[in-house]
């Protein structure tokens, strides 16, 4: 039954890639890759990956889609026919995929408990993490502190590609004090009112998973992306003027900087202790007790870096030149 | 004899709810227009996916599961519609007219309005 | 090489996953949109994630969040990694995608035959100024 569902999940995977392949109105491409990470967050759910799916699904059908489609808003809608030959790039294709296809010949087979993968670190990692860590979700404490380094390398990775968005588009956004009054949405009443409803629940869910990520899917990157989902669907219905009074670009820019800085400091403190980089032990009167504030501050750094490179990516698009009218869709 | 009755419930409404995400996904590919094609797509992801979850409110019981499960439905049942109508309302405001409808004229201080607006 | 149905389908996930990587990489190297590109890079990206998971997953396991009974766990720490590389990836693609929104406002088209047809006549002729805005 299980090997049904895999299977199906999969080819159904291949047919939406073979459609994005094909399709040439880019509005569709968009769309069908919205698709693509929805039907795969389903498939990473089906092989026991929940924190990941969690995120595949917030991030891949959630905020990419909403960039592509504000990319697609200041470029165009089609794809030009292309002119040169596609032997070449099939040919070469098709020989790396026939390489690749033998050597998953001697790869072990799906599901196999005696894998090499399963041999070395990761039987330590979850026999230990009930005394050492003392938290239910194994895929937190290794994240915050047994691989602390990594996390906080890909926090720094996120913060830079913030930076590297706001300094290729700051030159040419329009600022909201002189733009040209624009009024949002004016006839979508059903929109306007729902988004009030739901914008409340939408940031304490977010609160939720941040702070309940020790017990369950969660962590500091899901409940960044659903923080910044409730600005981003908040400027997209009532404009990126009145959304920027809510949170104005000032004060993103701080909290980008302000994340990294949470999780860099939290590593130095152990230092005032003659202890280790990122030792959480020293934050409490216990090991365990250190470890949970070290990784609840370590989180929550994470959160707020991932949230306002969310926001401030979308504020950088969406205050490009020129706004578009509902008759240009 | 009660559990016998809320599993036979619970895999009704999860039988239905699978039938009418069936019902949706034939309808989104066999309906002629835009418009008559967003009505089976909004039945898959509003009453389809609610009925879903009827059933499985059912079958876990009373615990915590059941409440987020609850959460999940109240969500579902606000956003799916209103997507669904951002949708039909985005390709009304676009011109995209229905095949065989005619739109009333919009009242004259509306129409106005509408162009500027995003 | 005979093989059998069992073995086929233990190597399924990673026959449909190269699948998928070739199908990103044919668009990244045949498409000449960049927006399309990019869309392609994701596929190559979301691909990638599915082989990791796929190594990680033990059959019969569920998901690595302790319980208090003891069973099997399916393996984290493909999990971790997978994890950061998602949301690294989104940042990256918006990074390419600011790209793309900028080499619009410098060339006017995001076709890549177009812009080198005009960085080459910008190059052999005269300075064109109307190649550049």
């Amino acid at each position: 039954m299980e090997a049904a569902i895999n299977v199906a999940l999969l080819v159904f995977l291949a047919g939406t890639a073979f459609s994005i392949l094909r399709r040439t109105t880019l509005f569709s491409v968009v769309m069908l890759s919205g698709v693509f990470s929805l039907v795969s967050a389903a498939l990473l759910v089906h092989l026991d990956a929940v924190d990941v799916a969690f995120t595949e699904a917030a991030v891949g059908a959630g905020v990419s889609t909403v960039l592509m489609l504000s990319t697609l808003a200041l470029t165009s809608r089609h794809e030009a026919p292309s002119t040169r030959s596609r032997a070449i790039p099939l040919i070469v294709v098709f020989l790396t995929g026939l390489a690749l296809v033998y050597g998953t010949l001697d790869m072990p087979r799906f599901g196999d408990p005696a894998a090499p993968i399963h041999q070395h670190v990761a039987p330590r990692y979850i026999s230990a993490t009930a005394q050492e860590i003392g938290m239910p979700n194994i895929v937190t404490a290794v994240l915050a502190s047994y691989r602390g380094f990594d996390t906080l390398g890909e926090v720094t990775v996120i913060f830079t590609a913030g930076i590297g968005v706001l300094l290729l588009l700051a030159g040419t956004i329009r600022e909201p004090a002189t733009a040209t009054k624009i009024t949002a949405m004016d006839h979508h009443l059903v929109l306007r009112v729902v988004t009030k409803v739901l914008i409340g629940p939408i940031l304490l869910f977010a609160l939720y998973v941040q702070f309940h990520g020790d017990y369950g899917p969660g962590g500091g990157f899901q409940a960044g992306v659903i923080f910044a989902a409730a600005f981003i669907i908040y400027a997209l219905v009532f404009g990126l003027e009145t959304a920027s009074r809510a949170l104005p670009g000032r004060a993103v820019r701080v909290l980008l900087a302000l994340g990294v800085l949470i999780y860099g400091g939290t590593g130095v403190v152990s230092f005032f202790f003659n202890k280790n980089y990122l030792d959480y032990s020293v934050l409490g009167a216990t090991a365990q007790a250190g470890q949970h504030i070290g990784i609840l501050l370590v989180e929550f750094g994470v959160g707020m870096t991932v949230a306002a490179v969310m926001v401030s990516t979308y504020y950088a698009f969406a205050g490009q030149n020129p706004p578009i009218g509902d008759e240009e869709w | 004899m009660i559990a016998l009755i809320v599993d036979a419930a619970s895999w009704t409404f999860l039988l239905l709810g699978a039938f009418l995400v069936l019902v949706g996904a034939l309808g989104l590919v066999r309906m002629p227009d835009f418009y008559t094609r967003l009505h089976p797509a909004g039945i898959t992801d509003s009453l389809g996916a609610d009925f879903i979850l009827t059933g499985l409110i059912l079958q876990a019981g009373f615990s915590l599961v059941t409440v987020k499960l609850f959460l999940i439905g109240a969500f579902l049942f606000f956003t799916s519609p209103t997507s669904t109508h951002a949708i039909a309302n985005a390709a009304l405001v676009a011109g995209l007219k229905p095949r065989h409808a005619t739109i009333p004229p919009r009242p004259a201080e509306k129409a106005t309005q509408g162009e500027e607006s995003r | 090489m005979v093989m059998d149905l069992k073995d086929a389908l233990g190597l399924f996930n990673y026959w449909i996953v190269i699948v998928l990587m070739m199908t990103g990489l044919y668009i990244v190297v045949s498409r000449g949109n960049l927006v399309k590109k990019i869309v392609g890079l994701n596929i190559f990206q979301t691909s990638v994630f599915l082989l990791y998971i796929s190594m990680g997953k033990v059959s019969g396991g569920t998901a690595p969040i302790l319980t208090g009974k003891p069973e099997v766990f399916s393996n984290p720490l493909p999990h971790v990694l997978i994890l950061t590389a998602i949301v690294v990836g989104v940042a990256t693609t918006a990074l390419g995608l600011a790209l793309v929104v900028r080499i619009k406002n410098a060339y006017n088209s995001i076709e890549e035959d177009e812009i080198q047809n005009l960085d080459l006549a910008a190059e052999n002729g005269v300075d064109e100024p109307e190649a550049r805005q």
